[in-house]
């Protein structure tokens, strides 16, 4: 057994586990916190992808242990610091970006985290396409996934260019 | 997943030491391939300790003309530091093409060059870059590190700490993924170094990576991708499976060079997607 100290979504929590445990079941077992799915369980799919210290990773490929001492962020908190969702949910909602829901999670966290990677509005749709790879729809198609995040990615460029002029 | 044990080590020699006193151990880098393997239960080691807390292990440095990566460094690390972009932009190219970008923020390269799968990127990189493997307790080259499918001259216990190579003129790489699994089914790496050409390929080969000579000769006389035009590679000793037989791969270790030298050369091979500029706030 080991001791998992993380902070989840801001909040500091320690849970006795298997070794095995992996983080996946970590958060929907242990914290009750059922946004993170579990889809393929093989790694390919990509709806249990959630941050750790920042970062997307796939929470069904990593052990809880592993995750010790890290900062987590899932689905249930990704629209924390904003007044409503986050511009990546609400850009979903907007261009019809899921149909059953089951991928979304991991979609929006693999939206979010590719927007940190290339900057707000420096996406193109080859860009986005490419780095869905490891995201798996069944419903969509992708088209309007991938015009969702786009829009969101722009969205938020006009929402930093707002912020620093606040800040000016 | 069987019942295992999970250790941290903080560094290498404590690493060591945890292996020795376990009955069935395995060292855990990123975990991008031994935790999928665990799940389906092809492995079962009794113990795992964690390499990825290592600091001596990670990132990128320079000594001399060597440019030396950490064995915990992860794909996504390499794809975008600066060092790698700007010395060995074929490397950063064909990390940011490995999996996916979850996968690449996990995934490190003393990992997959310890568990040389027939068909990962980095020992075509490591081969074609005349690159030394570091161990804890030695430097091999790595023409000699990479025995055979998923094998090495690594001993028992013996721990990848990182890779050094020195620059090469011109670096580019060219990669045909399996539709699923994202893997090399031919990835080709040219480097273009003051010893010459040196043309690795990985996903092809029924024993795992080998050089192309008679590429390099080609390549050599006319480093640009015409001089590729009608250059046959022959299948024998090529992987075949139900995705490609060995003379379709054969055919795709050509077109994957000469996608290497197009991007050497600074040209756009293959993709329109940009490449990440480093990691941007949000």
């Amino acid at each position: 057994m080991s001791e998992v100290t993380l902070v989840v979504n801001g909040r500091k929590v320690k849970r006795v586990v298997e070794d095995r445990t992996l983080l996946v079941h970590f958060l929907r077992d242990e914290l009750d916190l059922t946004g993170t799915h579990v889809g393929c369980d093989t790694a390919q799919c990509g709806t249990c992808v959630v941050q750790m210290d920042g970062k997307a990773v796939k929470s069904c490929s990593i052990l809880a242990a592993q995750a010790d001492g890290s900062e987590v962020v899932t689905i249930e908190a990704a629209d924390s610091g904003y007044d409503d969702l986050h511009p990546m949910q609400k850009a979903f909602k907007e261009y019809h970006g899921l149909q059953c829901g089951f991928c979304t999670p991991g979609m929006i966290m693999a939206g979010i985290d590719m927007v940190r990677r290339y900057g707000p509005g420096n996406l193109d749709e080859a860009t986005v396409r490419q780095n869905l790879e490891g995201n798996i729809c069944r419903c969509t198609g992708y088209h309007n996934i991938v015009k969702a995040i786009l829009a969101a990615s722009d969205e938020m460029a006009k929402s930093d260019t707002q912020l620093n002029e606040a800040a000016e | 997943m069987h019942q295992t044990q999970y250790h941290r080590a903080n560094s290498v020699e404590e690493a060591v030491n945890m292996a020795q006193g376990a009955s069935d151990p395995r060292y855990l880098s990123g975990g991008m391939t031994l935790l999928p393997t665990m799940k389906q239960r092809l492995a079962a080691p009794s113990d795992l300790i964690d390499l990825r807390h290592i600091d001596a292990m990670q990132g990128v440095s320079e000594e001399g003309d060597m440019i030396v990566i950490g064995g915990a460094t992860s794909h996504n690390d390499i794809a975008t530091n600066d060092i790698i972009q700007s010395k060995a932009p074929g490397l950063a190219y064909q990390a940011s093409h490995i999996g996916d970008p979850m996968v690449r923020h996990m995934g490190t390269i003393g990992g997959s060059v310890a568990n040389n799968d027939p068909a990962a990127c980095y020992p075509s990189a490591m081969i074609a870059l005349n690159a030394v493997i570091r161990t804890n307790n030695r430097e091999v080259a790595a023409e000699d590190f990479f025995t055979g499918l998923f094998d090495t001259v690594l001993d028992e216990g013996e721990i990848v700490t990182g890779v050094a190579f020195k620059a090469p003129e011109q670096s580019g790489y060219g990669k045909f993924p399996n539709p699923a699994s994202r893997y090399a089914m031919a990835g080709v790496f040219v480097a273009r170094t003051a010893d010459g050409v040196r043309v690795a390929v990985t996903g092809a080969g029924d024993d795992g990576v080998f050089r192309a000579t008679a590429l390099e000769e080609a390549l050599n006389d006319d480093f640009s991708a015409s001089a590729l035009d009608g250059k046959t590679i022959d299948s024998t000793g090529l992987m075949g499976d139900i995705h490609a037989s060995p003379e379709y791969r054969a055919a795709l270790i050509v077109a994957m060079a000469k996608r290497a030298v197009v991007l050497a050369n600074g040209g756009d091979p293959d993709t329109k997607a940009a490449t990440p500029a480093g990691t941007a706030a949000v």
